[in-house]
């Protein structure tokens, strides 16, 4: 590829990154080496490939950006033609991920975009690992808290201090309808999704008595054939599948019986594959300023040329534009980024469940009344030990006289612990001592 | 401020990752864990964990000690998603039931475990809102109506609709397996 960067179309760029100004961060060096990292060393992921993912896309390829990976498991629908525009109607039915590669490693030279056609969920750490910072638009909730606890995993700390060189950003971008916002999270350092997950409304839901006996609106209708016609009648032997157009006419017929027969109006197919699928509507122009917002926030990130916004930003462009930034607080508590994972040497190789359990109530900054514990071994959740619940308690006091060892536990094994005196389920890493004879068991 | 670039080095592919390398508890898993340690059963109410490793999916058995439904034993299936907290877990009764919050495929109508779910409530808060509609069967928010309609005009009928039901035989139409403890 060669350096290239004294081409033309970089130009705009280069009066960015090799001119210093009022705006530029106090650490910022203006220099021609600042284009060159960009182009040829900074590498990241876009998570999603859809109404966000396009524009991120076309946006960091544009600006500079040529490592770029991106990870979609979704495929395109007709539907998504109106706004996805690195897709075409011949694309129907093909890796969005894949096809919006294609199209910008085509479209914008030297940038390379590689596609993984998975969920977020089949890549592992050291996939993650890899990038210095991560872009997403996503509409789902689990997938974000997924992908923030992966980060936060990811933090190496050294005597309690954060190591910043295992942070990776988290920009993230979301929006539904008119709305939308954009965040910079840099895990470890300032909120996360898990500390401000009171953010994301609850999904709308309805009393159970109210759609079972008194429905109002054509919504009732519909969510009584979700929740309590279709686990009874099952007729098509499986769980509802939004994408099958079979199941969505079959809730549709019902719920007009039930919405004739208790006089509500409004009840048409496209309601109900709204709730069915739970559509947010999505509008063109939002996740074109929230994708923008993102880009220019990846940009300033890989080259420090100005400050990054901080750090939560919302949108509303219903009725004019509206928009407002503040500094979202980290929660004190939060289940995934308050935690400095603490390490437990353990000397003895014979070292029982029994004996951890007693030093977690016995060690005075501990002083735990009656822990419960799990881990994860071999990549499946393990109930070491419970002794509050009785059912549990039988199943698992068979742990208590084993050796750590022979539960399966290694060096830098993470036990998660929960009991009455922490807010919180605390985990401990545990550090054998490596002059004993483990290695050899 | 953090500087992503400040040691001049770049990433590159198959570096080995210095953390990180092994799964780590979800928020949910770690969440559920603390509800599960920390459950305070009334001393009417027992849990069953059919698989230990797994704490999202498990029964609580109800048997009332007073109340229209004394001496009867309620299995209730709890199927805790990888949304929890910010969802609720999804309930269900195993047990045939003639109650007006319940209906005769147990589907339950406990304002917590839908419209008023919040994620500061736990597994605990659960178990007590369940515990209290066999102690107080609601009749304003019916899902079984006849069962509610009896209760409101006839505490009574209601009263031996239930003991049928609960040795098992017909109430109206529909027939009641045997729930006696
Ligand atoms: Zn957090």
């Amino acid at each position: 590829m060669g350096s290239d960067y004294t081409h033309r179309r970089w130009s705009n760029l280069r009066k960015v990154l090799e001119r210093s100004g009022p705006f530029c961060r106090p650490d910022f060096e203006p220099s021609s080496e600042n284009l060159q990292m960009l182009l040829e060393r900074c590498k990241v992921l876009v998570v999603g490939a859809g109404g966000l993912g396009c524009e991120l896309l076309k946006n960091l390829a544009l600006m500079g950006f040529r490592h770029i990976h991106v990870i979609d498991m979704d495929t395109i629908e007709l539907s998504n033609l109106n706004r996805q525009f690195l897709f075409r109607h011949k694309d129907i039915g093909s890796y969005k991920a894949e096809v919006a590669a294609k199209f910008i490693n085509a479209r914008v030279p030297g940038c390379n975009v590689i596609a993984h056609n998975c969920e977020i969920q089949a890549k592992d750490a050291a996939f993650y690992q890899q990038f210095h910072m991560i872009i997403c638009g996503l509409d789902s909730i689990v997938a974000r808290r997924w992908l923030n606890g992966m980060l936060i995993s990811l933090l190496v700390y050294e005597n309690g201090t954060l190591e910043q060189g295992s942070v990776i950003p988290l920009i993230d971008g979301g929006t539904e309808g008119f709305k939308g916002n954009a965040r910079v999270i840099l895990p470890g350092m300032n909120p996360c999704i898990e500390c401000t997950l009171d953010l994301y409304p609850p999904q709308v839901t309805y009393p159970l008595c109210t759609i079972a006996n008194t429905p109002r609106l054509p919504e009732h209708c519909v969510e009584y054939v979700k929740v309590i016609q279709w686990p009874k009648e099952n007729p098509f032997d499986c769980a509802i599948d939004g994408d099958d157009p079979q199941h969505i006419n079959w809730i549709y017929e019902k719920s007009n019986e039930r919405a004739t027969q208790f006089g509500i109006q409004g009840l048409t197919y496209r309601l109900v594959q709204g709730i069915i699928k739970n559509i947010i509507p999505a509008v063109a122009s939002t996740n074109a300023v929230i994708a923008a917002i993102c880009a220019t926030e990846a940009f300033k990130l890989a080259t420090s040329c100005s400050a990054s916004l901080n750090n939560y930003m919302v949108l509303n462009n219903l009725d004019g534009v509206y928009t407002y930034t503040y500094e979202a607080e980290k929660k004190q508590n939060c289940l995934a980024c308050s935690q400095v994972p603490r390490e437990l040497e353990i000397k003895d190789s014979k070292y029982k469940l029994q004996d951890l359990i007693e030093l977690l109530c016995e060690r005075p900054d501990l002083q735990m009344k009656s822990p419960g514990l799990t881990a994860i071994i071999n990549g499946k959740n393990k109930t070491l030990y419970i002794q509050t619940v009785s059912s549990i308690e039988q199943k698992t006091r068979e742990n208590l006289s084993k050796t750590l060892i022979e539960l399966g536990l290694k060096d830098d094994s993470e036990i998660n612990i929960a009991d009455i005196t922490t807010p919180n389920t605390v985990t401990l890493k545990l550090k054998f001592s490596h002059n004993d004879s483990i290695s050899r068991q | 401020m953090i500087k992503l670039f400040s040691l001049k080095q770049a990433k590159k592919d198959g570096e080995s990752p210095k953390a990180g390398t092994q799964k780590k508890a979800s928020a949910a898993q770690l969440r559920i864990t603390k509800d599960i340690n920390e459950l305070n059963l009334p001393k009417t109410c027992g849990t069953e964990f059919p698989d230990p490793d797994d704490l999202l999916s498990f029964k609580l058995i109800i048997c009332p000690d007073e109340g229209f439904y004394r001496g009867g034993r309620f299995v209730f299936s709890f199927k805790v998603g990888p949304n929890y907290p910010h969802e609720p877990p999804k309930v269900k009764c195993e047990t045939q039931v003639y109650h007006p919050n319940i209906d005769l495929d147990g589907n339950v109508c406990l304002n917590i475990l839908r419209e008023d779910w919040k994620p500061v409530l736990t597994i605990n808060s659960i178990v007590y809102g369940l515990q209290y509609l066999f102690l107080e069967p609601n009749p304003e928010d019916p899902l079984n109506k006849d069962a509610a309609e009896v209760l409101q005009n006839n505490r009574r009928a209601f009263e031996q609709n239930v003991a049928k039901a609960m040795r098992g035989g017909y109430v109206g139409s529909y027939y009641f397996e045997r729930c006696l403890k």
